[in-house]
C-alpha cells in the first residue's frame, strides 16, 4: 500500500502543508496543496482507479504523464492524466471504466 | 522467377487482382518496394460508400461493390479461420446531412438523382435524423440515410486477401522496387527490381497514389497524382456515433480538381472505441508534413456535426495520399498503347470499398471472361481521361 | 536580437537555456510540467516548501545555480508543445495550462534557433502480472518519493538493469518503504565489460562513478539486498500485487529454471533501461541514428539548420553529459562560439553512454520468460500471443500493418510504453520509416474544440 511521508517527521522539513478537498466518485477526500490529484489518491493508499475494456484495475504507471494509466474524469473532462494534474480544491473526478463504456 | 501476372502494388487493391487473377489458376507475384498494406491501404478510414457518388460509372461500380462486400468478407472469414483478425465489416449505413440552409435542397435533390439510380435512400427529417443519431447537432437542415454505407478495418482487409490470394499461389515480394521493363520488340517479357528479373508478359500497376510513378519506370504514362488525406483519432469513449454520418459538402471535396484545400466532415465510431474523423482532400504531391491549419479545419467540421466532440482528446492524426485521377473514375484495363500493361487504380478516397469488385473487372478483362460490369468506362482508352494523356490514347 | 525556443527544463535543457541568454540571444524555456528541473531534479511544489529538499538530490547545488541564473529567459512552465510544424520555418505548437485541461492557452513559437532537451523516460519490459496494480515504472517511485513524498508501498521491490535502480531504491527508502531487494539482471560479467575496461574514465569523466559509489554504501549501510544477474519475472496477487517470482538470468537474460524465487512485496518498480522522447524531434525533421538517439554533431546540432538537441534524447549519457551538451547547444543556437572545455568534456561523457549499454543493455533471452497471456500493450491489452499470431497470419514484420492488425500500439498511449517492445517482437526494422513506433505528428492529446480553435487564436508569436 503506498503512502505519503508525514510531514511532521521528513527529514527534508517541509514546511506545514495547507489542506483542500477533492471528491473522487462523490466520496471527499482530504489533500495538501500542491498535490498531483494521483498524489492525493495514493497518500490515501488508493492505488487502482480506472477500469480496462478487459475489466482490469490501474492507477499510477509511469508517474511523469507517458503511459495514460491513470487516466480520469476532472471536472467533467475526460482522460486527465492524473499524474501530471495538481489537486484544485473542490476538483471533481469521476474514475473511467471502459467496461462500462463498451457497452 | 517466372510468373503470368506480375502485380505491382502490395495494397488492397493489388491484392484484390492477384488474388482474382491466381484464383483462374494464373500464377501471379506481388512486389511492393515497401510493406504490403502500409501506404494508402494504411491510411484510409476504411469506407464503403455508395451515398457519396454520384449516378454514372462509379456509382455502379460502387453497388456492385456494395452487393459483393458481404460476400467476400463472409468467404475470406471462412477460409481464413477465427485465428485471423477480424475485418470488422459493418454495413452500418451512412446519415448524411446538410448543416446549412443552402445545403439543404441540393443534398435532397442528389439523394433523388441516386435513388433514381437504384440506391437505397430514406430522406429523414431532423427528428428521425436524432433518432439515429442522438448526439447530431439539432441544427441540421437535411438528412439522408443510406443503409448501404458499410465500414471495415482497411488493413484488416487488406491482409486477408493477401493471405487468400497466397493460398492460392500467389507469392509477395516486399521491399522489391520494380525499376523497369523487359521487352522483346512490342512484347513485355519480364518486370526488372531491383534484384532480379521476374520473367512475365502482363503487368498489372496497383501501386495507388504512386501509379503515375510506376507507369513512368515502365515507359508508360498515366495521370494519377496523389491527393493528401488527413484522419483524427479520438481517445476511446463510450459509444455516441452510430453510423458514418457526414455533410454534404464531402460531394463538393472529392469531386472537384481544386489543389486548394478541401475539407469535409466524415465521423465514425470504431469497434476499438474511437471515434475517426475525416477528411481533408490537399494536392500538395507526396509531402507529408503535418499542417495545423489543416487539422484544425477538419476538427472544426466534425464539431459542427458533433458538437460534444469538442471535448474529446484527439491522440493520434494520419495522412495518407489517395490516386488522384482527373476525371475521377477508376482506371481499370489495359493501355492500348503498351500490350501487356495493365493499370487498377485511380480510386482516390474509394480504392477499400471497390478494391474487391476492381480485382474480378481486371481479372475478366485480362482472362477474357464476362465481366459483371461494362468495363468500358474505366478503361485507360476511355476519352475523358484522353485530354490528360501525353501523346494521345489509341 | 536571435530567438532561441528551448523545450525542456531538465538538466540538458536549464543549461542551455542560461547558456544561450549568456550568449546574448532571447531565450524562451518551455516545460511541460508545472516546476523546472525535469524528471532529474523533481522536487515538492512551490506550494509545498520544504528547508532541506537538496538532501533528496544529487547535484541540487547546480539546479540552484541553474535555476538563478535564468534571469532574462522566459519561462513557460505548464507548457506542453502538441505539435511542430515545419511547412513554413519551424512552427512550434503549444498549449499552456494545467495538464490534459480543455481550453488552454495556444500560443505558437516561430524561433530562430530550437534546442531540444525532452529527455527519456524508463523503459519496462512487460512480464506475466506487470499491469497489475502495484507494479510501477522505476520512474513512477521516483518521481512520486521526490515530487509527492509517497512511496508507493511498504515492502518494495526493485528491478530491471542499469545504475538508476539504486537512486530509485534509495528514493523509496528515504520514503518510508522498506526495499526487499534491487534486482539488476546484468550478471557481474556484463557490469565489469561495462564498466571496468577504462576504470579511469568512470572517476574522471563522469561524476556519475562517485555517485554511484554512493549509492552502494547507501546500500550496504541500510542493508537492502543488491542481487546481479536476477530478475522479477512475474508479479502475483488477486487484484493487485502481493508477491514478485524473480529468477536468475544467463547472460541473454533467459530465466534459470529452478532458480525461482517468490518475495512478498506490495510494490513492484521495475526499469529495463530508457526511451528517449524523439516524437518532437522527428516532428521537427531531424535524423535519428541507427542507435535510435537524435544524431548531432560536436556542437549539438541535428541534421535541420538551426535546430540543436542535448540530454537523455541524444544518448543516455547521465546528468553531467546533459549539462555539458545543454551549454553547448544553447551557445551555438545562439550563434556563440561553444567553450572549448565544454566541447572537451562532452568528448569524455559520450563514453558513460557505451558503458551503461556494454553493462545493461538489454539482451534478447528476456522473451522467454513471457507468456501468450502476458500483456504487451498496456493501453488496447494486447497480449504476447495474439501479438504473435497476428504477425504469423499476416506474414507480416511491418510495424504499421502489424499495429492495425493487433491494436497494439494503437491506444492513448502512442505506443510510448509498447512501442520499442512490439518493434522488437515482432522483428520490425527501424530503420524503415513506416516500422519505428517514435513518429507521432501529435505530440501530446488536444481536444477537438481546442485543435478547431488555433485556425483562429494561433498566429506567429507575437512576443517578437
Amino acid at each position: 500500500m503506498s503512502a505519503i511521508v508525514p510531514w511532521e517527521t521528513d527529514p527534508i522539513r517541509p514546511d506545514e502543508p495547507k489542506p483542500l478537498r477533492i471528491t473522487v466518485d462523490g466520496t471527499s477526500i482530504e489533500g495538501l496543496q500542491g498535490q498531483s490529484i494521483a498524489g492525493v489518491l495514493l497518500a490515501h493508499g488508493i492505488t487502482e482507479w480506472r477500469t480496462t475494456t478487459a475489466g482490469r484495475r490501474r492507477g499510477v504507471f509511469c508517474g511523469i504523464g507517458v503511459c495514460f494509466d491513470c487516466i480520469a474524469t476532472v471536472n467533467g473532462e475526460s482522460d486527465v492524466r492524473l499524474c501530471l494534474r495538481r489537486a484544485n480544491d473542490g476538483d471533481t473526478v469521476a474514475t473511467q471504466d471502459d467496461t462500462r463504456e463498451a457497452q | 522467377m517466372n510468373a503470368d501476372v506480375v502485380v505491382i502494388g502490395a495494397g488492397i487493391v493489388g491484392a484484390a487482382c492477384a488474388r482474382a487473377l491466381a484464383r483462374t489458376g494464373l500464377s501471379v507475384v506481388v512486389v511492393d518496394r515497401g510493406a504490403p498494406a502500409s501506404a494508402t491501404s494504411a491510411r484510409g478510414e476504411g469506407n464503403l460508400l455508395v451515398s457519396d457518388k454520384a449516378p454514372g460509372p462509379e456509382l455502379d461500380l460502387a453497388m456492385l461493390a456494395a452487393d459483393h462486400w458481404p460476400h467476400l468478407a463472409a468467404s475470406l472469414a471462412d477460409e481464413l479461420g477465427p485465428g485471423f483478425p477480424d475485418i470488422e465489416y459493418d454495413r452500418k449505413g451512412g446519415v448524411v446531412v446538410a448543416t446549412t440552409e443552402e445545403g439543404a435542397e441540393p443534398l435532397r435533390a442528389f439523394a433523388n438523382g441516386q435513388a433514381a439510380a437504384g440506391v437505397e435512400v430514406a430522406h429523414l427529417t431532423p427528428g428521425e435524423a436524432r433518432s439515429l443519431e442522438p448526439h447530431l447537432n439539432p441544427a441540421i437542415t437535411a438528412a439522408v440515410h443510406y443503409p448501404q454505407d458499410a465500414q471495415l478495418q482497411p488493413v484488416v482487409a487488406t491482409e486477408a486477401l493477401l493471405a487468400s490470394a497466397r493460398r492460392a499461389g500467389v507469392r509477395v515480394l516486399a521491399h522489391q522496387e520494380v525499376v523497369g521493363l523487359v521487352r522483346d520488340g512490342e512484347r513485355i517479357t519480364g518486370v526488372r527490381t531491383a534484384s532480379e528479373t521476374i520473367g512475365t508478359s502482363a503487368v498489372v500497376v496497383a501501386a495507388g497514389p504512386w501509379s503515375g510513378e510506376v507507369a513512368a519506370v515502365l515507359g508508360a504514362d498515366l495521370p494519377v497524382r496523389p491527393r493528401r488525406g488527413m484522419v483524427l483519432v479520438t481517445a476511446r469513449m463510450a459509444q455516441r456515433v452510430f453510423h458514418k454520418v457526414y455533410d454534404g459538402d464531402y460531394f463538393g471535396a472529392t469531386q472537384s480538381a481544386d489543389a486548394d484545400l478541401q475539407t469535409s466532415s466524415v465521423v465514425e465510431s470504431t469497434p476499438g472505441g474511437t471515434v475517426l474523423i475525416g477528411s481533408s482532400r490537399q494536392q500538395i504531391g507526396f509531402d507529408d508534413r503535418l499542417r495545423v491549419n489543416v487539422l484544425a479545419e477538419v476538427a472544426g467540421r466534425a464539431l459542427r456535426l458533433f458538437p460534444f466532440l469538442a471535448g474529446t482528446p484527439v491522440i493520434r492524426a494520419y495522412g495518407g495520399f489517395r490516386p488522384y485521377v482527373p476525371d475521377h473514375l477508376p482506371v481499370v484495363g489495359e493501355d492500348p498503347r503498351h500490350p501487356g500493361l495493365w493499370y487498377a487504380t485511380g480510386h482516390e478516397g474509394a480504392g477499400i470499398g471497390l478494391a474487391g469488385v476492381t480485382g474480378d473487372l481486371l481479372c475478366a478483362q485480362l482472362t477474357g471472361a464476362d465481366p459483371a460490369i461494362d468495363p468500358a468506362p474505366f478503361q485507360p482508352s476511355r476519352p475523358s481521361l484522353a485530354a490528360h494523356l501525353t501523346g494521345g490514347a489509341a | 536580437m536571435t530567438h532561441v525556443l528551448v523545450i525542456g527544463a531538465g538538466p540538458a535543457g536549464l543549461s542551455a537555456a542560461v547558456a544561450a541568454g549568456d550568449a546574448g540571444a532571447r531565450v524562451t524555456l518551455l516545460d511541460s510540467g508545472d516546476g523546472l528541473g525535469g524528471q532529474y531534479w523533481r522536487h515538492l511544489p512551490p506550494q509545498r516548501p520544504a528547508q532541506r529538499e537538496a538532501r533528496l538530490h544529487h547535484g541540487w547545488a547546480a539546479f540552484d545555480r541553474l535555476r538563478g541564473s535564468l534571469v532574462g529567459v522566459e519561462v513557460v512552465t505548464e507548457a506542453q508543445v502538441w505539435a511542430i510544424e515545419t511547412v513554413d520555418g519551424i512552427a512550434v505548437h503549444v498549449l499552456i495550462g494545467p495538464a490534459d485541461a480543455g481550453g488552454r492557452a495556444a500560443r505558437t513559437f516561430a524561433p530562430d534557433a530550437l534546442v531540444l532537451a525532452t529527455g527519456a523516460h524508463d523503459r519496462t519490459l512487460p512480464f506475466p502480472g506487470w499491469n497489475l496494480p502495484g507494479v510501477f515504472s522505476a520512474g513512477a517511485a521516483q518521481a512520486l518519493a521526490k515530487g509527492e513524498r509517497v512511496a508507493v508501498g511498504r515492502r518494495a521491490v526493485v528491478a530491471g538493469a542499469g545504475p538508476f535502480l539504486l537512486p530509485v531504491a534509495q528514493s523509496l527508502t528515504a520514503a518510508g518503504a522498506h526495499v526487499v531487494g534491487v534486482y539488476e539482471a546484468a550478471r557481474p560479467a556484463a557490469l565489469a565489460r561495462g564498466w571496468l575496461p577504462r576504470p579511469w574514465r568512470l572517476l574522471g569523466a563522469a561524476r556519475k562513478g562517485g555517485e554511484l559509489a554512493g549509492y552502494a554504501a547507501h546500500h550496504l549501510g541500510r542493508r537492502v539486498p543488491y542481487r546481479l544477474g536476477r530478475a522479477v519475472i512475474e508479479a502475483r496477487g488477486d487484484g493487485r500485487v502481493e508477491a514478485v517470482v524473480t529468477a536468475r538470468l544467463n547472460a541473454d537474460w533467459s530465466p534459470i529454471p529452478g532458480t525461482e524465487r517468490t518475495v512478498a512485496a506490495d510494490a513492484v518498480c521495475v526499469s529495463h533501461g530508457f526511451t528517449p522522447r524523439l516524437e518532437l524531434p522527428i516532428a521537427a525533421g531531424c535524423r535519428i541514428g541507427p542507435d535510435r538517439f537524435v544524431a548531432v554533431d560536436a556542437d549539438q546540432r541535428t541534421s535541420v539548420e538551426s535546430v540543436y538537441a542535448a540530454g537523455e534524447i541524444t544518448g543516455i549519457g547521465g546528468v553531467d553529459a546533459a549539462l555539458v551538451e545543454g551549454r553547448i547547444a544553447g551557445a551555438r543556437a545562439a550563434g556563440a562560439p561553444a567553450a572549448a572545455a565544454d566541447l572537451k568534456r562532452r568528448t569524455a561523457t559520450t563514453d558513460f553512454a557505451r558503458r551503461i549499454d556494454a553493462a545493461h543493455g538489454i539482451r534478447r533471452g528476456w522473451t522467454s520468460w513471457l507468456r501468450d497471456d502476458t500483456v504487451v500493450c498496456r493501453c488496447e491489452e494486447v497480449a504476447y500471443g495474439p501479438l504473435r499470431d497476428a504477425a504469423a497470419a499476416t506474414d507480416q514484420a511491418s510495424l504499421r500493418s502489424l499495429k492495425l492488425t493487433s491494436r497494439a500500439g494503437l491506444g492513448i498511449c502512442q505506443a510510448r510504453m509498447c512501442g520499442r517492445t512490439v518493434e522488437e517482437l515482432t522483428g520490425a526494422d527501424p530503420a524503415r520509416a513506416e516500422d519505428t513506433t517514435d513518429r507521432r505528428p501529435l505530440a501530446a492529446p488536444i481536444r477537438l474544440g481546442d485543435l478547431a480553435a488555433p485556425a483562429t487564436t494561433c498566429g506567429k508569436d507575437t512576443h517578437v
